[in-house]
């Protein structure tokens, strides 16, 4: 791993309060790495999709987020993992548009979009894991004056 | 029954105000999936039964932090539903970081009017800005 791992969080994914809870987390995680605004509002939003995704498609589970440290440069990466019937076909599932679920289909595709880096491993009968990861971006820290 | 906390309003009902003919709806903080589908619902029904008509729904955002497909999609049925009732919906106080996000993401919001606020919305609607919530009761001659 090029990135060391300084503190992972599990949080369970098993209902609507839970989802609020996850965002409210990440958020929070977000704003205290030093995530601007629309970072901080892109990372929660593509997380709410996920999350919603494990307990919709995949009968609930859990995100783990882990802080990761490179040199100066810090992100964070969560993990949303389902113990759910697995996506058959992962292309499709990408595919703007595409749902199975009633909603936009939107979510997959649109989290993608919202971060720097998406991985997903499915396997039917097996569930699914979603992970993405994104770094605090590379622009001056802070110019409004807090600490 | 004891009821929810007013100061908690995540998980309750959203209170849905009557303006004159118009609707304003505030969601502030973290809104339950389950509750945003309560909405729709809410918004409909009183529509529907309102003994004078309604003209238009506005939905004040400027206390919501995220939009995902999921209340994207919600916002969207709302303004469809409400159009067959022959009423408009405006979202009124969007957060830029929520717009530039919504981009990204893909969605786009057919049939909704946007405003930068609620006094926006309601001048949009044809209402006077004395039907803001702040009016007070029109004075006696």
């Amino acid at each position: 791993m090029h990135a060391p791992i300084t503190a992972t969080t599990r949080l369970p994914i098993g209902s609507d309060a839970d989802l609020a809870w996850v965002r409210q987390q990440v958020r929070q995680s977000a704003a205290d790495l030093g995530f601007n605004l629309v970072q901080q509002t892109k990372l929660v939003t593509a997380a709410s999709e996920l999350a919603r995704n494990a307990l919709v498609h995949g009968g609930g589970g859990h995100m783990e987020m882990t802080v990761l440290a490179e040199g100066t440069h810090r992100g964070l990466r969560l993990s949303f993992v389902d113990a759910g019937p697995g996506i058959r076909d992962v292309e499709l599932a990408m595919t703007d548009g595409y749902t199975t679920g009633g909603g936009l289909g939107m979510g997959l595709s649109g989290a993608k979009r919202l971060v720097k880096e998406f991985a997903l491993d499915s396997r039917p009968g097996q569930g699914t894991t979603v992970t993405i990861t994104d770094w605090v971006s590379g622009l001056p820290a802070p110019r409004t004056g807090a600490p | 029954m004891t009821g929810l906390p007013a100061m908690h309003p995540g998980p309750g009902p959203v209170p849905v105000l009557a303006l004159g003919d118009v609707l304003l709806v505030t969601l502030q903080g973290e809104l339950h999936d389950g509750a945003a589908e309560q909405l729709q619902h809410d918004i409909s029904r009183r529509i529907a039964s309102s003994p004078m008509p309604v003209a238009g729904v506005v939905i004040d955002l400027s206390g919501v932090e995220i939009i995902d497909s999921f209340l994207g999609r919600v916002l969207a049925e709302i303004a469809a539903s409400a159009r067959l009732l022959a009423a408009r919906t405006t979202l009124a106080g969007m957060r830029p970081a929520v717009a530039i996000t919504l981009v990204e993401l893909g969605l786009t919001l057919p049939g909704l009017s946007t405003a930068l606020n609620v006094e926006k919305a309601l001048s949009l609607l044809g209402r006077a800005s004395s039907a803001a919530p702040t009016a007070h009761l029109e004075e006696g001659a």
